[in-house]
C-alpha cells in the first residue's frame, strides 16, 4: 500500500485518477475497516496536508469547513458552536477525544454509516459539501445527497469532498442532535435526531427540519414531521405530532444494535426532545443572532 | 472509605499492614517499561498464525498444508496431527482438544491449525492458504437446544454424571450436581409467600485489555523457554506440558507482567501452539491474539437458565428454596454449575432446599473462570427473588436478608459450618450508611443484593532474602494482577519492622521459586501472603540466633523489634538488620529462607451492594446514579488495593448486568467481537463506586486475610435488575437489561 500526502487539491485529484485510490482524512474509519479485513487499496492520499482543507472560515454569508479539518477543531470553535450548537454537538459526540483530534465531517459523511452522528445535523442545517471533480472542477451536493446506502456515497470515482459549507444561521433559529447509545460515549448511534426550527418574534415555528440517522439505509429527512412542528408554537399537540411522523418515517432493521420497534419509537422520543432543545435554543437567540 | 472494626478484633496496631504505599511495579507501569506478553522480542524470532474454524460445529474431514507450507517466509505449520492423541482423564483430553481440534470443529473460533513465519503477514496468508474440508453438523447454541430431546450431540460419548440410574445414552449434559436438605414440599407448604421465576443470563467476557500472547523458544535439546502473560506461569507449564506430552521440567515458564485476567488467563491457549511451532521452526516463535480471537476462542463466562422458587414465612423468615440451573460450558464440559449451586444460597439459613446444577456443552467456547465463576448468576435469581418476596411482605431488603443471613456457627446450603464471617456486618454497614437514605426522584430506584464467595487457599511458595545491604528481597510465584507486590511488601515489612521502601517483591519464574498455584480465587494475599510471612518470621529466627551468637547469649535473650535484634535486658547496642548482614561471614553465611504451604483457614467473603439508578422512561437507557459496596475483606493489607479490587467487581457486575452479551447469529457466529459492540463500562457511565471495607478479621490467617478480588461481582446483577423494578415496576428476569430490553417491558408490561 502507498501512501501520498499531496499540499493542493490539484494534486490530490491528479493522484486520485489512478485505479484502487482511496482518500482519508483522520482514517478512523479507514484503518479500523483495513484492520477488520476489507481490502488494500493500492494507494491512500492523505487530504490533512492540504490546507483548505484543514480550516473553519466565516463570511457574512456562510461558514466553510475544511473536509478534513479535526472535529476537535470544531467544538473548540466557540462562534461556530454558539450558531450551530446542534451541529457542533454532534460533531463532538464522535469517538473520544483522541478519535476527535483525528476525525472529520468530511469521513464521516463519506464513510456513509447510516449511524454518522454529524450528518443528520449538517442534513437540517443545510449544509452542502463541494466536491472537486476529476477534471479538476468542484461540484455542489447538499450533504442528504451524498450518501446512496450503507458504506456507499453518490461521489464518483476521482471524486471526493473539499470543503462543508452552510449559510450563516437566521435569527432566532436553534439546532439539536440527540442520539440514543447503550453507554455514554464510545458508541455508534441506535438511532439519531437532528432537528433545526426557526422562530418568528411570537415563538411561532416558521421553518423546521427534522432528519434521522441510523432507521434506514441512509439518513432520512422527514417533511411531514417538518410540516407538524411549522406553525405551532412547539405545544404538546405539535411535538407529538412531530414524534409520530418521525416514527413512521423509520424503516430501520432489527440487529446486534437494536429492534426495529425499538429503534422506531426512540426515535419519535428523541425527535420530540431535540425539538424542544433547537426550539430553546431559538428563543434565547432572540432577535441579534449573530 | 469508611472502615467499620469490629472492636473485639481491632487490629494490634500494624505499622505497615493497612497503609497505602505506592505500588511497587507502578513506576515500570505507568512509563511503559513494564513488558508484557506481546511485548517479548527475541532474535530470530517468528510471528505466528492461528486459523481457526468458521463454522460453530463441523467435522474436519481434511487439511492439506502442502501449498501453505511452501510459501513465502513460512518455516513451520501445525495441525492437531503435530500433537499426541488426546489422552489421560477426560478433563485433560478436553483441554487438548480445546488447545487445536482434532476430529471435530466444536465452536466458531476453534483452533485448527498453526503458521510460524518469517513475518505476520507471510504467517497469515499462510494460513489462510491452508485447505481445510469441513461437514457441517447441526449446532446447539443454549441449554434449551442442547438438552431437547434429540439434540445434536457435542461428544458422542458424554454420559451424565451425578444421576442415578447413570444413563445409557449420551447426551449434551456433562453432569448434574445437587444439594440439598431439610424438607421441600413441608417447606413450601409452611410457607406465607412464595416467589418464582425463570432467569437467564447470557455468556459474558472477562474483558481483560490484554490479549493473550505467548513466545515460545525451543532448544534443540529441547529444553523450552516460555513468556506469556497468565494467572498462573506454573499452572501454564503444567498445563502446556498436558498438551505437548511432556514432563512439565522440560518447560520453563517466564511471566511476562499482566494486563487483566479476572479468572479468563487461567488457562492455555496459544502456550502449546508457540512452543510446537518453535520446535519445528527451530527458532523463537510469537503468538499474539487478536480481539476477536480473544472473544471467539478465549473464556467467555457461561450464559445461564435458572428456574427458582423460595418459600417465606410472614415475618420474612425463608423456609423453602428450590433452584433448577443449567450453566452452558461452552464445548467442553467444565461450567461452573456446582459452584453456582454451592454459592446460590449459601448466604442464608433456609432449612428446606433442593438445588440441582446442569452442566450443559454448547457450540461456543469453552467457558473461562471470571470472578467468582458461577456465583453471579445463581445470586441473580436468588437475590431478584428475595427482593420480590421483601416487596410483598413490605420488608426493607436489609431486613429481610438479615432476618435469614447465615453467621458464625451455621451450617451452609453446600455443608460445612461458617467460621466467623462478617455477612451481618456488610448488611449493618449498607443499611447505616448515608447513601441508603437520600430520597429518590421520578424513575429513579434503588437496588440491594447480597452476595457469598468461598475464596481459595491452594499451594504457594516464597524465598525471602536479605540482601548485604540490609534490604529485603520477597519472591513469590504469584503473578501481581491486582497490586499484589504492594501487598507481600507490606506484610514483610509489618513482619520485619521496616520500611516496605526497603522491601523488593519479584515475581519469579517458574525455576527460581517454589511451586504457586494462579493467582486467582482471591487466594494470593492470603496463601502467598502467608507464605512470605512464613519466609520472614524463619528469616528472623535465624536473625535472632546470629545476634545471640555475636553476643554470645541465649537466644531468649534476643527478641526482634522495629527492624533490629534487641537484648532484652538492654545490656548490648542493637543490631540492625544491615549490621547483620554486614556481619554475616562470621555468623553462618548469607540470610535466606523459604516457605511452602497448602493454604488452610481460608475466610469467605460477602458483599453487600446498594445501587441507585435512574430508567429513562421512553428509551429504557439506566443512568447508574450512585452504587455502594460493602465487603468483609478481614483485613485490608493495602486498602486502596482493596477498594480497588470491590469497585472493579461492581464495574463488571455492572457491565454484565446492563449491556455485556456474546450475540450470535444464526449460524453459530459471534457478531460483536470487539468492545464497539462487546459493551463492556466506559468511564463515563459510572459515578464514583463508594466502597465500605468491612474488617472482620479472619482467624485462619495471620493478619486477619480474606481474600477480596472476587465476591464484589456476585451482588450487582440483581441489585440492578432489582433496582430497575424499584425505579419502573418491571421485574425483569433476562440479562442484559439493556434500553431495548427495559423499554420493550415497560411498553409490553406483561409480555
Ligand atoms: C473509537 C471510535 C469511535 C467512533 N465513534 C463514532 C461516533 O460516536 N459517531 C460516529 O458517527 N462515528 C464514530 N466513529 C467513526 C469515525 O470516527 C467517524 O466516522 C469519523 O468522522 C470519520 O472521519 P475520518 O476523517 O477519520 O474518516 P476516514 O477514516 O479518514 O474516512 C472515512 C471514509 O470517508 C472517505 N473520505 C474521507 N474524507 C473524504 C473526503 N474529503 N472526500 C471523500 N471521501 C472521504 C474515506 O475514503 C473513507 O471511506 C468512531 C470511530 C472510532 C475508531
Amino acid at each position: 500500500m502507498k501512501y501520498f500526502a499531496p499540499s493542493t487539491v490539484e494534486e490530490a485529484a491528479g493522484l486520485l485518477a489512478q485505479p484502487n485510490t482511496k482518500v482519508f482524512a483522520g482514517a478512523t474509519d479507514v484503518i479500523p475497516q483495513i484492520r477488520a479485513g476489507r481490502p488494500e487499496p493500492e494507494a491512500l492520499v492523505d487530504l490533512k496536508k492540504i490546507d483548505r482543507l484543514v480550516s473553519v472560515q466565516r463570511t457574512d454569508a456562510k461558514w466553510v469547513i475544511g473536509a478534513a479539518t479535526p472535529t476537535a477543531r470544531l467544538t473548540g470553535n466557540a462562534e461556530l458552536a454558539a450558531e450551530f450548537p446542534g451541529l457542533v454537538e454532534a460533531a463532538g459526540l464522535i469517538g473520544s477525544d483522541q478519535v476527535q483530534s483525528r476525525s472529520s465531517l468530511g469521513g464521516n459523511l463519506c464513510n456513509a454509516s447510516p449511524a454518522a452522528d454529524s450528518v443528520p445535523a449538517m442534513v437540517v442545517n443545510g449544509v452542502r459539501a463541494v466536491i472537486a471533480t476529476p477534471g479538476g472542477g468542484t461540484r455542489t451536493l447538499a450533504v442528504e445527497d451524498v450518501p446512496a446506502g450503507p458504506g456507499r456515497t453518490n461521489l464518483v470515482p476521482g471524486e471526493f469532498v473539499v470543503e462543508l459549507e452552510v449559510d450563516r444561521a437566521p435569527a432566532r433559529t436553534g439546532d439539536a442532535y440527540l442520539r440514543l447509545i447503550p453507554r455514554t460515549e464510545m458508541d455508534i448511534a441506535v438511532v439519531g435526531a437532528g432537528v433545526r426550527v426557526t422562530l418568528d418574534e411570537s415563538g411561532t415555528v416558521t421553518d423546521a427540519r427534522v432528519a434521522l440517522g441510523a432507521v434506514a439505509p441512509t439518513v432520512v429527512r422527514v417533511q411531514a414531521a417538518e410540516a407538524a412542528l411549522i406553525g405551532s408554537k412547539l405545544d404538546d399537540a405539535a411535538l407529538a405530532a412531530a414524534a409520530a411522523a418521525a416514527s413512521a418515517a423509520c424503516n430501520p432493521i432489527d440487529d446486534k444494535r437494536g429492534t426495529i420497534a425499538y429503534r422506531t419509537h426512540v426515535a419519535g422520543v428523541l425527535t420530540r426532545r431535540a425539538a424542544v432543545i433547537a426550539g430553546q435554543r431559538a428563543a434565547e437567540k432572540n432577535g441579534a443572532s449573530r | 472509605m469508611t472502615i467499620a472494626e469490629d472492636p473485639a478484633t481491632t487490629s494490634p496496631g500494624y505499622k505497615w499492614v493497612g497503609t497505602r504505599m505506592i505500588r511497587p511495579d507502578g513506576f515500570e507501569k505507568v512509563t511503559g517499561r513494564a513488558r508484557f506478553g506481546a511485548d517479548i522480542k527475541l532474535n530470530g524470532m517468528l510471528y505466528g498464525h492461528v486459523l481457526r474454524s468458521p463454522h460453530a460445529h463441523a467435522k474436519i474431514v481434511s487439511i492439506d498444508t502442502s501449498e501453505a507450507e511452501k510459501m513465502a517466509g513460512v518455516r513451520a505449520v501445525i495441525t492437531g496431527a503435530d500433537f499426541p492423541d488426546p489422552s489421560g482423564p477426560a478433563g485433560d483430553q478436553d483441554l487438548q482438544r480445546n488447545v487445536i481440534a482434532r476430529e471435530k470443529a466444536l465452536y466458531e473460533g476453534h483452533v485448527i491449525a498453526a503458521v510460524a513465519a518469517q513475518t505476520r503477514a507471510q504467517a497469515k496468508a499462510a494460513a489462510e492458504a491452508i485447505k481445510v474440508v469441513y461437514e457441517v453438523l447441526p449446532h446447539v447454541m443454549t441449554v434449551d437446544e442442547a438438552m431437547a430431546p434429540g439434540a445434536p450431540l457435542l461428544h458422542p460419548k458424554l454420559m451424565t454424571k451425578g444421576v442415578d440410574p447413570a444413563p445409557t445414552e449420551p447426551s449434551n449434559v456433562a453432569s448434574r450436581a445437587v444439594y440439598q436438605g431439610g424438607d421441600l414440599d413441608l417447606g413450601f407448604a409452611e410457607s406465607d409467600v412464595v416467589v418464582e421465576g425463570t432467569f437467564t443470563t447470557k455468556p459474558v467476557h472477562q474483558g481483560y485489555i490484554e490479549p493473550h500472547a505467548a513466545v515460545a523458544d525451543t532448544t534443540p535439546n529441547g529444553r523450552t523457554t516460555l513468556w506469556c502473560s497468565s494467572q498462573g506461569h506454573f499452572t501454564m507449564r503444567s498445563l502446556s506440558a498436558k498438551v505437548l506430552g511432556w514432563e512439565p521440567s522440560k518447560l520453563k515458564v517466564i511471566p511476562a507482567e499482566i494486563g487483566g485476567g479476572f479468572g479468563g488467563k487461567t488457562t492455555i491457549y496459544l502456550e502449546p501452539l508457540a512452543v510446537r511451532l518453535s520446535q519445528k521452526a527451530g527458532r523463537p516463535v510469537k503468538l499474539v491474539m487478536s480481539r476477536d480471537e480473544v472473544f471467539r476462542a478465549t473464556g467467555p463466562a457461561s450464559g445461564t437458565k435458572i428456574v427458582g422458587k423460595l418459600g417465606f414465612k410472614n415475618d420474612g423468615t425463608m423456609v423453602a428454596g428450590e433452584l433448577w440451573m443449567a450453566y452452558e460450558a461452552g464445548a467442553f464440559a467444565g461450567s461452573p454449575a456446582g459452584a453456582g449451586s454451592m454459592t446460590a444460597l449459601a448466604p442464608y439459613t433456609v432449612p428446606n432446599f433442593l438445588i440441582e446444577g446442569f452442566d450443559v456443552v454448547v457450540n461456543k467456547p469453552k467457558v473461562a473462570a471470571y470472578r467468582a465463576p458461577g456465583a453471579p448468576m445463581s445470586s441473580f435469581a436468588v437475590e431478584s427473588l428475595i427482593d420480590e418476596a421483601a416487596k410483598k411482605l413490605g420488608m426493607d431488603p436489609i431486613d429481610i436478608r438479615l432476618k435469614n443471613a447465615v453467621t458464625e456457627g451455621c451450617q451452609a446450603t453446600y455443608g460445612p459450618k461458617f467460621p466467623r464471617i462478617g455477612f451481618v456486618e456488610t448488611l449493618e454497614a449498607i443499611k447505616n450508611h448515608p447513601n441508603y437514605k437520600i430520597p429518590l426522584g421520578p424513575n429513579q430506584g434503588r437496588g440491594v443484593a447480597s452476595g457469598f464467595w468461598f475464596n481459595a487457599g491452594l499451594n504457594s511458595s516464597a524465598t525471602v532474602h536479605v540482601n548485604e545491604d540490609g534490604n529485603v528481597i520477597v519472591v513469590t510465584g504469584s503473578p501481581d494482577i491486582g497490586g499484589s507486590r504492594a501487598s507481600m511488601a507490606l506484610m514483610a515489612a509489618e513482619e520485619f519492622g521496616i520500611d516496605a521502601a526497603r522491601i523488593q517483591p519479584v515475581v519469579g519464574d517458574t525455576e527460581s521459586v517454589g511451586y504457586n498455584d494462579q493467582t486467582g480465587g482471591s487466594r494470593t494475599t492470603l496463601a502467598t501472603g502467608a507464605a512470605v510471612i512464613e519466609a520472614c518470621r524463619k528469616v528472623i529466627a535465624d536473625l535472632r540466633g546470629r545476634a545471640a551468637k555475636q553476643w554470645d547469649v541465649s537466644l531468649d535473650k534476643v527478641e526482634w523489634v522495629d527492624g533490629q535484634a534487641q537484648h532484652v535486658e538492654g545490656t548490648q547496642p542493637p543490631l540492625s538488620l544491615a549490621d547483620l548482614a554486614k556481619g554475616w561471614n562470621r555468623t553462618g553465611g548469607p540470610l535466606t529462607a523459604s516457605a511452602a504451604l497448602n493454604a488452610r483457614g481460608v475466610g469467605s467473603a460477602f458483599s453487600t451492594q446498594v445501587v441507585d439508578l435512574e430508567v429513562d422512561p421512553d428509551t429504557g437507557h439506566v443512568t447508574v446514579l450512585r452504587y455502594l459496596t460493602a465487603q468483609d475483606a478481614g483485613r485490608a493489607i493495602h486498602p486502596s488495593y482493596v477498594e480497588g479490587q470491590l469497585q472493579g467487581g461492581v464495574v463488571q457486575g455492572l457491565g454484565w448486568a446492563l449491556n455485556e452479551e456474546y450475540i450470535f447469529d444464526r449460524n453459530g457466529k459471534m457478531e460483536n467481537p470487539g468492545f464497539l459492540d462487546y459493551r463492556i463500562p466506559v468511564a463515563s457511565d459510572l459515578p464514583m463506586i463508594d466502597t465500605i471495607v468491612v474488617e472482620v478479621p479472619n482467624p485462619g490467617h495471620p493478619y486477619g486475610v480474606r481474600g477480596v478480588g472476587e465476591v464484589g461481582i456476585v451482588p450487582p446483577l440483581a441489585a440492578v435488575a432489582n433496582a430497575v423494578d424499584d425505579a419502573v415496576s418491571r421485574r425483569i428476569h433476562d440479562l442484559p437489561l439493556s434500553p431495548v430490553r427495559i423499554l420493550d417491558a415497560i411498553i409490553n408490561k406483561d409480555s
